[in-house]
């Protein structure tokens, strides 16, 4: 079992097969299930997380009221209107956030790597496909790439809000659609790791404050942004760029940094976003006065 | 290595909007049914950490009782869990404490019914994994980079023996075991943790084994 990127970049290259593959050869080792069963089940996952992309495009709203609806507007705005950053780029947005505003209205998802950050990978995946256009085997592969970064992560850092703060979620994820795109458009196994060292580290230090302690701001939105930093990651990383910090130096970093931040921007609804008065107030709305106030 | 599969990963698939604090929330429920052995008639759940701050919110609560309900991470039916436990005469009482615990994500669950009390303690340890780290008042050392099931059974000669004896059927090896019990004669339990996972065929068969009550996956 690979414990770290370099190795598994050494499997991949060694073996000269993507690294989606040593990941589908890695679960058939592990779990003595066959090739098809596990393939099929990441099969399932994808139609999940389409579903998923749908559903939030077609319009929803959670409980709470505070997020819903900003995957229609987005769609809106590109049928309507020239954006600034481009079709591609809101696309692959507006199918994160539409993932996390069905996540947040208590739908079905895929959790990838985690629920909060669920959007990242099937926006990146989803919002590719019109461009890449892949075939049925290559968006499921995509799924297993993200999959063998994000495994190197939860275990030599962490996939936790609670544990390493919204570096740990968001930060993976957008990592994992960023090494996962890169595969998918052709680049290295090397270039996806590029990718995902680029897109981690400029998410380093990223807390986890959820306003009313919920799953929605500012967790949709930084989906939005993680899902748009894959994209430019993984063109970075496409055209040549490198990161002077190895991936796994860069996912060590995360480790420490998330074991040095304050509980209080670990997942508590105690700091930041979630302590500004206005998300006090927007607590105290949904709530009553007990969470996320004194 | 806590994160051997890929569906580890790219997975559960849950109903939102949290996979530590609902979809690892409603698996650490549904272990304690298992381990319980039926549906209990009351619980009292107490949240630390994490857990007791943010748990309206994420539906922890309903996630924990759908778990004791029996519902898996994606059913639909957790969103109703407490009205559907009141149906199924479920008492179910959660208390907010303020001591921290090890993990940020902890329950500890205390429940029974007539016949029996239990208590276990589980960390949702992210990405909707969950991990149980106390039972009944006996904390379980796991390492945690296995897999590791629980066995509980009677205190009888040959019980401990017929569980070994299937796994090394099926050439499983073991890393780590321990065997407790509360009474001679009574209720005991081992926790064994394997090189690999046990497949769902041989854990229904060492359900079938000799003063065996209940087989769980407690970690994989």
């Amino acid at each position: 079992m690979f414990k770290n990127v370099s190795e598994l970049i050494h499997l991949a290259e060694s073996q000269n097969i993507p690294i989606s593959e040593v990941m589908i050869r890695q679960e058939v080792e592990e779990t003595d299930k066959p090739r098809e069963e596990i393939v099929a089940e990441m099969g399932r996952n994808l139609d999940i997380m389409e579903k998923a992309v749908e559903d939030g495009l077609n319009g929803v709203k959670s409980r709470s009221g505070l997020t819903g609806g900003d995957a229609v507007l987005i769609k809106k705005y590109m049928e309507e209107q020239d954006s600034l950053s481009g079709n591609l780029l809101l696309d692959v947005v507006s199918k994160a956030v539409a993932t996390n505003e069905v996540n947040a209205a208590m739908g079905t998802i895929c959790a990838t790597p985690t629920a909060g950050s669920a959007g990242c990978v099937p926006g990146v995946l989803f919002g590719l496909k019109p461009r890449l256009k892949p075939t049925r085997e290559q968006m499921i592969r995509f799924l297993f790439t993200s999959g063998a970064f994000g495994q190197v992560v939860a275990n030599n850092a962490s996939i936790s809000g609670a544990a390493g703060g919204c570096q740990a979620e968001v930060g993976s994820a957008a990592g994992m659609a960023s090494a996962a795109a890169v595969e998918m458009a052709g680049g290295s196994p090397q270039q996806s790791a590029e990718a995902m060292a680029i897109t981690l580290k400029n998410m380093l230090g990223l807390v986890c404050d959820p306003v009313a302690g919920l799953v929605e701001v500012p967790c949709v939105k930084r989906n939005a942004m993680g899902s748009s930093q894959a994209i430019v990651s993984a063109d970075l990383a496409l055209a040549g760029v490198t990161s002077r910090i190895p991936c796994d130096e860069v996912i060590g970093a995360m480790f420490r940094i998330g074991e040095s931040m304050s509980p209080a921007l670990k997942e508590t609804a105690e700091g930041g976003l979630a302590a500004t008065p206005t998300g006090r107030e927007l607590a105290k709305k949904v709530f009553g006065p007990a969470l996320g106030s004194e | 290595m806590k994160f051997r599969s890929v569906f580890d990963i790219i997975g559960p698939v849950m109903i939102g909007p949290s996979s530590s604090h609902t979809a690892g929330a409603a698996r650490i429920g549904k272990m304690a049914r298992e381990l319980f052995g039926r549906q209990p008639n009351w619980a009292k759940i107490h949240l630390y950490g994490s857990f007791a701050k943010t748990y309206k919110g994420h539906g922890t609560d309903v996630a924990l009782v759908g778990g004791l309900l029996g519902f898996d991470t994606y059913d639909e039916r957790i969103k109703e869990a407490l009205e559907l436990a009141d149906q199924a005469n479920l008492n179910i009482e959660f208390i907010e404490e303020d001591g921290s615990a090890e993990h940020p994500n902890t329950a500890r669950i205390h429940m029974g019914d007539e016949d029996g009390e239990f208590e276990l303690v589980g960390i949702s340890i992210g990405g909707g994994k969950a991990e149980i780290t106390e039972l009944n008042g006996f904390e379980l050392r796991l390492t945690g980079r296995s897999p590791a099931i629980l066995v509980m059974h009677n205190d009888r000669f040959g019980a401990i023996a017929s569980v070994t004896n299937v796994l090394a059927n099926y050439k499983i090896n073991i890393g780590h075991m321990e065997v407790a019990r509360r009474e001679e004669g009574k209720d005991a339990m081992m926790i064994i943790e394997t090189d690999e996972r046990i497949p769902k065929d041989i854990m229904e068969e060492l359900k079938t084994c000799d003063h065996i009550s209940q087989v769980v996956t407690i970690s994989d």
